[in-house]
């Protein structure tokens, strides 16, 4: 059958117009437009890396920048801890095969479909200090002393959002375990019977070890979808991410950064643009060495 | 005794599994009862069930409110933006399924990375871009962005399926003398409906709930998607809780629906996605 170039080409080429200039034009464009100095109007100014210098060294931008670095970290492993520890215990539970399995796994799903910025509100309803249920249930049973404005507390907001996303979002990580639980050949744990071997022992031994290819992927996704949030903590928070920045993250920084108006102040698409490049290169940076490193550890 | 041991433990489980289910389905529950209760019952009684059901919070969103024309727009930009898609990428797969040419691999690669990297990243030259084409504030440029975003998934999916479907069956139809737009329209698309399926609820979910392009490119009210009026919506009447969580609700009820109904297509299409290193 004749399969000629030209029609090759207007199969592909719908496709690749639009993709290319809406999505991968722009990701390496945006990380150019950080050698400017511009605020969204008027003409670009060629600055070279001066708003990198900045962002490093000028205050109050590093301050904010390092800030927003290391909260993004501490939800990073907030998220890898919370989210997918619950994910894999309902994984295991649901591996059983129990009635009713597949209906917890289909409601279980159900946050996962609604949208990030009603889920922070849900939990921000949640966790009012007057008349949220979270302070309510810890009243009514005694423990008053645990009740706080968890989302005005700075040493407990940032930990509070995590908790809202992960509940979100466990959903993702339950699912891909259970896949990879599932594709374990049961002749395995009957070998294993046979030695003799104690059910905790074949967790970390054979289960942990035949799904780590599951939890390289999830590490992932998470790292990704961490380092570019922005919703959660912009639908709880603000764009000022308070109380005193403690949720501030690289999103909601380069949001308010690049689109703010700060006082009057014009945003700071060059500043912005610089921010973005970071992203871009943690996100990336990240990924591969990852890679790298669990590339390395496969070869046990 | 055995059996009896083993059926305990059984119950357990099931009942952890319900202990969790309460967790996830709570905070959903409790949007939807603040919002049929009145204000002053809310404040009195945050957790109680409403006394009498109260509907005005509804009404007003839509009476008071403009929230049937975000409503519409929400539905425009879902509904074109996944169209576009389906159609550009079953085109786009059939070539890189089909074709045998020394492109194949770079472009699928190319197409591929689409996946891995956030798009929201190149956020700003999209302004730009759609600032000179005479786009921004427009739903139009919401489709084109929406559209760019979600073709490596729909390809990757399509990809897949028409893998799967054997050439012979093409070179058949090519002897009968179908036109090759025949093969893929009457021959290969019908047979891969539930990619179609899969692409188009897996899409519909991040589409209608995204708030961070319209927050940046949509600047007139009448422009609004359902989502970012709910947010700015949120904000404003901070006091009337029962107005606000009825918005919430309206917002959510459509995805909702969406993936009750075709759950195995979205769970296929997360599982999948994921799944492909």
């Amino acid at each position: 059958m004749k399969r000629s170039k030209t029609s090759f080409a207007v199969f592909v080429l719908p496709a690749f117009v639009i993709y290319t200039i809406f999505m991968l034009l722009p990701l390496i464009s945006s990380l150019g437009l950080s050698l400017f100095s511009w605020t969204g109007y008027g003409e670009k100014e060629f600055v070279g890396l001066s708003n990198f210098s900045r962002l490093f060294t000028e205050n109050p931008f590093n301050v904010r920048f390092f800030n927003s670095l290391f909260n993004n970290m501490k939800f990073f492993i907030y998220t890898i801890i919370l989210q997918n520890v619950a994910a894999l215990v309902i994984a295991l539970l649901l591996n059983k095969e129990l009635t009713g399995s597949k209906f917890f796994r289909t409601v279980y799903f159900i946050p996962t479909t609604i949208s990030v910025v009603i889920v922070g509100f849900l939990w921000t309803l949640i966790y009012n200090p007057l008349w949220g249920p979270l302070n309510y249930v810890l009243k009514s049973v005694g423990l008053e002393f645990l009740a706080k404005p968890w989302l005005g507390d700075p040493k407990f907001a940032l930990l509070s959002i995590a908790v809202a996303n992960a509940w979100q979002y466990v959903g993702i990580p339950m699912m891909l375990f259970l896949a990879g639980l599932q594709s374990i050949s049961q002749d395995i744990y009957e070998a294993s019977d046979i030695d003799g071997v104690s059910s905790w022992q074949k967790f970390f031994y054979i289960t942990l070890p035949l799904i780590s290819p599951v939890i390289f992927i999830i590490t992932t996704l998470t790292f990704v979808g961490n380092f570019s949030a922005f919703e959660i903590i912009y639908a709880m928070e603000g764009t000022l991410a308070g109380p005193n920045y403690s949720t501030d993250i690289l999103g909601t920084f380069f949001y308010r950064t690049s689109f703010g108006q700060r006082a009057g102040a014009p945003p700071d698409m060059g500043l912005g643009a610089a921010i973005a490049s970071c992203m871009f290169a943690i996100i990336g940076l990240g990924v591969i060495l990852w890679f790298n490193l669990y590339g390395k550890r496969e070869n046990y | 005794m055995r059996i009896t041991k083993v059926k305990y433990k059984d119950a357990l489980i099931q009942a952890l599994l319900f202990i969790y289910l309460i967790f996830t389905v709570y905070p959903v529950f409790l949007m939807v009862i603040t919002a049929l209760k009145t204000n002053a019952e809310i404040i009195k009684h945050p957790l109680s069930m409403p006394i009498k059901l109260n509907f005005s919070g509804f009404i007003k969103i839509f009476t008071t409110q403009n929230f049937a024309l975000y409503f519409r727009n929400s539905f425009f930009v879902t509904v074109l933006s996944i169209l576009i898609t389906v159609f550009v990428s079953i085109l786009l797969s059939y070539a890189l399924a089909r074709y045998k040419m020394k492109y194949v691999n770079p472009l699928s690669i190319y197409f591929l990375a689409g996946m891995m990297i956030p798009i929201r990243l190149g956020v700003l030259y999209i302004n730009e871009l759609l600032n000179t084409l005479n786009l921004i504030d427009s739903l139009i440029g919401l489709i084109l962005v929406y559209t760019a975003m979600t073709i490596p998934f729909s390809m990757f999916i399509f990809m897949g399926f028409i893998k799967m479907v054997p050439v012979e069956l093409d070179e058949s139809a090519y002897i009968d003398g179908c036109s090759e737009r025949k093969i893929l329209f009457r021959i290969i698309a019908p047979l891969i409906k539930p990619a179609v399926a899969t692409v188009t609820i897996y899409n519909f979910v991040p589409i209608w709930n995204d708030v961070y392009f319209p927050l940046i490119f949509i600047h007139s009210p009448e422009k609004k998607t359902l989502l970012l009026a709910v947010t700015i919506f949120f904000g404003q009447f901070q006091t009337d809780w029962s107005l606000v969580f009825s918005a919430l609700t309206v917002a959510t009820i459509p995805v909702l629906t969406i993936y009750l109904v075709g759950s195995k297509y979205f769970i296929r299409g997360l599982t999948s996605g994921a799944l492909k290193g």
